[in-house]
């Protein structure tokens, strides 16, 4: 919403400065956005050309010989065809901004000729898109002075932001109301217009709408006033409406534009010459069109509510008139239109034709319905000062008047939400300043809600009204009561967890990405996604379509993004949501990571070691596994209870993944090196490997009675290393071996690890030997050779029955 | 010269000219040992006469104690020379590099490492951390949080809708956190001290608005709850995360459907330098937004507004990290590049703490 200073103080009686009128606005709630206090055309004069000869070298310029009222005229070259001796006009001296043109100009030679400054357009002094000519204006113009307090372009504009509960202040009268009620100055109020009518307002109106439907046009008001002259408006309204950005038409058209900003009240008007027959308000009959004043033709539905007539469409109710019944300079008899609209058949109409006009703008927000007829008047007064003509008598359809809405307000409510003791009358003077109506004396008071006001539904809004008026930073600062205890429950396990796995993956060398949450529908459809639910309706871009099924697209393409820029051994990781589905319960809390190159937990790149070249390996499946599990144990899952499978889902190459679970049902997560079809499709490549840990699906933990941990029996007896090889088929998991082993005895073997897998020719085909190590840790007395040669034959006996392996001699 | 003499001499020789302590102990065992010259000089003294005994055994027994200090200190010398020469062949070159801590290579984002902070502070304040999805409900982001169907307030979100459904209802991803207030509310009782951060969705995009962003909410509802609890909350925070002794704040009137009275709040700082100074300088900024908890929000999650009431206050955590740390341009938040996380990140080890400090 922006506004001159002048038209501020039109209806508002203040002694304010600009800054005070601003600082203010901001406080009570009306935030001042821009203020342009037009300094920028300070340098430019008027100057009268006191000779003008061709230029020697050039035929469409002149020599001009300009005097800017110091009697040392400046020579000035000119392209102008207006340009001629004796012309008035705005004179910008060298080194002068020039708005319309976003240059400073200087002294400079124009085909040989010296140039000393410029004659100017109104384009280029941005008043107008005129660039016809420069300025010509009238010869008794002062010469010497400002041409900006000449032209008005001294008049300070001021944009606020006007926040979407305040069609009140969508006019700069209800602004100067708030400003007045906080004190700033007194509110004016203009005289009712008093004109003499004649005759009754033809066409007729219906309001042609079903029972239930006529909330959608609560009130029409018409005037049709006979023998204007529609010519331009006068230079006042023409300046302020140039000062806010709007480009003057002529007198009807301007007069309306004027009254949307001066009263917050859009109106229309019809040329009365072409409309025929008698005017409906309706609802539009599907696939009826209209040619709107964009010189846009519109499809219309029933769901947007019209002005027709014989002819068809006219207007769009409250969102933009038709072209057809528009007024130019040949409009003799004119129809100005005041009337109400449903808020929510405004916007979804507007909204669904893309239609965004000033008029939208305030009936979506709320007009004052206490004003359609007063606004008609002023209207009318307006036309008559301007054009001239007879008015007819108001024809009013369909209003039925304002009943105010009353709210009980227990004046202790301020104090309540506020925490400020501000008198009760004080609360009353400021209600009553903006319009309320107050009545009582008691604690409660009754107070009517004015008719400018939609967006007053309770007691809350009231002191709100209160406390912006008295100033909100008056608030003081009272600490918030304590809970009575330490707050021992800030976190939940799930959120525990996501913080525990982002520590752990960071602690093993990896960097956090946060990637979006949306990507490109192959990639998408390639990790198992793409359902119809996730896709978005209006993607920011193509490529970040559909909700992520998988959080490692993002991480595989972000890892190939540092490789294309020379950061090939990179490992990086993400915790945050993935969707399965559009519920809540659909949406995954993972934990995922890829590492590329040679960014092992070790570290990346070649290192020398013992005299000799290592490190630089590439990356592979058990450094995913490696990470997977670290997430695990860092969330505090048992790991007993951790089963893995081989193989993960397509995504992953199928002979170089694991799939980790819990019991035969919960999926905890998946890890591996990648199928190289999909790393082709994704456009990514090198030596990459990856994981997902599903944090939601680990189970809560048990509750405990105690967290006193469980007794520890320290051994007093030495424990003992035992190294065994078994001969087995290649494709036994080395896992079954250790099962085997581990399950000899299960007191006594505390751990079993593989310290070597050898493949040879002399193990005999597709044979393979994984060397384990156990570990064993007598209890109750040291073990006797006998002891252990029962213990090995155990060992022996289980992992040649359960993997059909031999020991290795 | 005597015997001893002689046989004193030719030792001292020896030891003298042992070169490790193979030759050393070679030497002992020839003079000591059990057939050693000096043993069986002692052997002799059995046949001897009490007198000689007395005489000539004082003389094998001093020489045998001076022969085995010689040997004793010789020995010592030698292990002295021998450690000293392997200490001299296993010298390295301490210059070569080593790897760095996994540790140190790795980096939190700074948007969990402010999460993190925030969350720090406000559990001292007895704040607990709610969340909620990110694909909610048109109910739940806007009707529940009183945006009315079709209001102009819904239009000020740029809103990612997804398809509808059968009944023609379309999820949104949430443009706030502000739902995650009511789901709490419909599954909590009052008091209710929740702080909500999570990711946010609207359809935006330059160097200070993304698609995608982050923010946190805090909720407090109670029976005594007023703006001045408000107020005192927000300085608090601000103080703490920005780490200053005080800050300035102004509150001004704004609107937000789901507030009321609501307010926007700006902080003093300096801003004339390249980084935004808090508790400083002469210019406002603004950076957040808050109010009362509007009675309709608190009907719709089932809170009797005449018996309960509180605040409610969001800000971006992609903006507070941005003021605190200074990154220029939020979009390189989501790029991944490895360089910009291990300048701005954190290391894993960095936890934020009160006790042991918000930042490092």
């Amino acid at each position: 919403m922006k506004f001159t200073l002048s038209w501020l103080k039109d209806h508002l009686d203040t002694d304010a400065t600009l800054d005070e009128i601003c600082e203010r606005l901001t406080a009570i709630g009306l935030e001042v956005e821009d203020v342009d206090d037009r300094a920028a055309y300070a340098p430019f004069v008027i100057a009268k050309i006191v000779s003008a000869v061709p230029h020697p070298e050039a035929d469409r310029l002149k020599v001009l010989s300009v005097d800017q009222g110091d009697g040392k005229p400046l020579q000035v070259i000119c392209g102008a065809p207006n340009a001629r001796a004796g012309l008035v006009g705005a004179f910008a001296p060298a080194n002068t901004y020039i708005p319309g043109l976003d240059i400073t100009i200087s002294v400079g030679k124009i085909r040989g000729q010296e140039s000393h400054g410029m004659m100017c357009s109104e384009k280029e002094l941005n008043i107008s898109d005129n660039h016809d000519g420069i300025i010509d204006l009238p010869e008794d113009a002062p010469i010497g002075t400002s041409f900006a307090a000449y032209a008005g372009l001294n008049d300070p504009v001021i944009e606020i932001n006007l926040t979407p509960n305040r069609p009140d202040c969508a006019g700069v009268y209800g602004i100067a109301r708030d400003l007045a009620a906080s004190g700033l100055g007194t509110l004016k109020t203009a005289a009712a217009p008093s004109f003499k009518e004649d005759g009754k307002t033809t066409p007729t109106v219906t309001l042609d709408f079903a029972e239930e439907d006529k909330y959608l046009c609560p009130g029409f008001a018409l005037r049709l006033v006979k023998g204007v002259k529609n010519g331009a408006s006068p230079v006042w309204m023409q300046k302020r409406l140039n000062a806010i950005g709007l480009r003057p038409i002529n007198a009807l058209v301007d007069m309306t534009n004027y009254l949307t900003f001066d009263q917050g009240r859009p109106l229309h008007v019809f040329d009365a010459a072409k409309v025929k027959g008698n005017l409906v308000v309706r609802r539009a009959k599907d696939g009826e069109t209209v040619l709107a004043l964009d010189e846009r033709e519109y499809k219309l539905n029933p769901s947007n509510v019209v002005i027709a007539d014989d002819n068809g469409v006219e207007s769009i109710g409250g969102i933009m008139g038709g072209e057809h019944s528009g007024c130019d300079e040949n409009t003799v008899d004119v129809l100005i239109e005041s009337a109400l609209w449903d808020l929510m058949n405004i916007a979804k109409s507007g909204r669904s034709h893309g239609i965004i006009t000033d008029a939208r703008y305030r009936f979506e927000r709320g007009v004052d319905p206490e004003y359609m007829v007063p606004g008609l008047n002023r209207a009318t007064e307006l036309v008559l000062d301007m054009c001239g003509g007879t008015p007819a008598e108001i024809s009013v359809t369909g209003y039925d008047g304002y009943t105010a809405k009353v709210i009980d307000f227990p004046v202790s409510e301020v104090k309540r939400l506020t925490g400020l003791d501000i008198p009760a009358s004080e609360s009353r003077t400021i209600l009553e300043r903006l319009g309320f109506d107050v009545e009582g004396s008691g604690d409660v008071l009754k107070v009517s809600v004015p008719s400018w006001r939609p967006d007053i539904e309770g007691k809350a809004d009231l002191v709100e009204e209160v406390l912006r008026i008295h100033g909100v930073d008056k608030v003081v600062a009272t600490p918030l009561p304590s809970m009575g205890a330490v707050n021992g429950k800030v976190l939940t396990t799930l959120q525990i967890r996501t913080r525990s796995a982002k520590r752990a993956l960071a602690a093993r060398g990896m960097m956090e990405a946060v990637t979006w949450s949306f990507i490109p529908a192959e990639q998408a459809a390639l990790f198992g996604g793409g359902a119809p639910e996730l896709k978005l309706e209006n993607p920011i871009a193509a490529d970040m379509s559909d909700m992520r099924p998988s959080l490692l697209p993002g991480l595989l393409t972000g890892a190939q993004r540092n490789a294309d820029r020379g950061y090939g051994d990179v490992a990086i990781f993400e915790v945050s949501g993935t969707y399965e589905g559009d519920t809540p319960d659909q949406q995954r809390r993972v934990a995922g990571g890829v590492r590329r190159g040679t960014a092992t937990l070790a570290g990346a790149g070649r290192m020398w070691s013992n005299g000799k070249t290592g490190g630089g390996q590439p990356v592979g499946v058990y450094d995913a596994k490696a990470d997977a599990l670290a997430v695990l144990e860092a969330c505090g899952m048992p790991m007993a209870n951790v089963q893995i499978e081989n193989g993960g889902p397509e995504w992953f190459h199928p002979g170089r993944s694991g799939t980790i679970k819990m019991g035969p049902k919960i999926v905890l997560g998946y890890f591996g090196e990648f199928h190289p079809k999909v790393l082709d499709a994704l456009d990514v490549s090198g030596a990459l490997c990856g994981f997902e840990v599903f944090i939601d699906a680990m189970p809560e933990p048990k509750k405990k009675a105690t967290r006193t941990k469980p007794v520890l029996a320290l051994s007093q007896f030495q424990a003992v290393k035992r190294d065994y090889a078994f001969v087995v088929d290649k494709t036994v998991e080395a896992g079954a071996v250790l099962r085997a082993a581990s399950s000899a005895d299960r007191k006594l073997i505390t751990n079993v690890n593989v310290f070597d897998i050898f493949e040879g020719a002399s193990l005999g085909e597709n044979k393979k030997s994984v060397a384990i190590e156990v570990m064993i840790q007598p209890m109750e007395k040291t073990l006797t050779d006998d002891d252990f040669e029962a213990l090995t034959g155990r060992i022996v006996a289980n992992v040649e029955k359960s993997t059909g392996g031999t020991l290795r001699g | 010269m005597s015997d001893l003499e002689s046989l004193k001499s030719s030792l001292l020789d020896e030891i003298e000219n042992a070169s490790d302590e193979a030759a050393i102990e070679a030497v002992r065992v020839n003079a000591l040992g059990k057939k050693g010259s000096i043993s069986e000089l002692l052997k002799t003294l059995g046949k001897m006469t009490p007198e000689e005994r007395q005489t000539r055994g004082a003389a094998i027994n001093a020489l045998k104690n001076e022969i085995g200090d010689a040997i004793a200190a010789k020995k010592t010398v030698l292990k002295e020379a021998a450690i000293n020469a392997r200490l001299a062949a296993e010298t390295v070159d301490v210059s070569l590099p080593v790897r760095q801590s996994p540790a140190e290579i790795g980096r939190i984002h700074p948007i969990s490492q402010v999460t993190d902070e925030i969350t720090a502070i406000l559990a001292d304040m007895g704040f607990s951390i709610a969340e909620g999805p990110d694909i909610e409900t048109d109910y739940y982001n806007f009707t529940a949080l009183n945006f009315p169907e079709g209001h102009p307030a819904r239009e000020m979100h740029d809103t990612f809708f997804l398809p509808p459904d059968e009944n023609g209802e379309r999820k949104v991803l949430r443009t706030h956190t502000s739902p995650v207030q009511v789901r709490t509310m419909e599954a909590q009782k009052p008091p209710i001290r929740i702080a909500i951060p999570g990711k946010t969705y609207r359809q935006d995009s330059d160097a200070t608005h993304s698609p995608m962003f982050h923010q946190v909410e805090g909720l407090v509802i109670d029976k005594m709850i007023h703006v001045g609890h408000l107020r005192w909350a927000l300085e608090e925070f601000c103080k703490s995360f920005f780490e200053v002794d005080s800050v300035t704040m102004r509150f001004r009137p704004s609107y937000f459907p789901f507030t009321e009275p609501s307010f926007e709040v700006d902080i003093q700082c300096d801003r004339s330098g390249p980084i935004v100074k808090f508790g400083e300088g002469s210019d406002w900024m603004e950076i957040l937004g808050c109010g009362m908890v509007n009675p309709n929000v608190l009907r719709y999650g089932g809170i009797d507004p005449d018996e309960y009431q509180g605040f409610a206050w969001g800000m971006g955590i992609d903006r507070l990290a941005t003021l605190k740390y200074g990154m220029p341009d939020l979009r390189d938040y989501f790029n991944a590049d490895v360089r910009w996380m291990n300048h701005y990140g954190f290391r894993p080890l960095d936890m934020p703490t009160l006790f042991g400090g918000l930042s490092f």
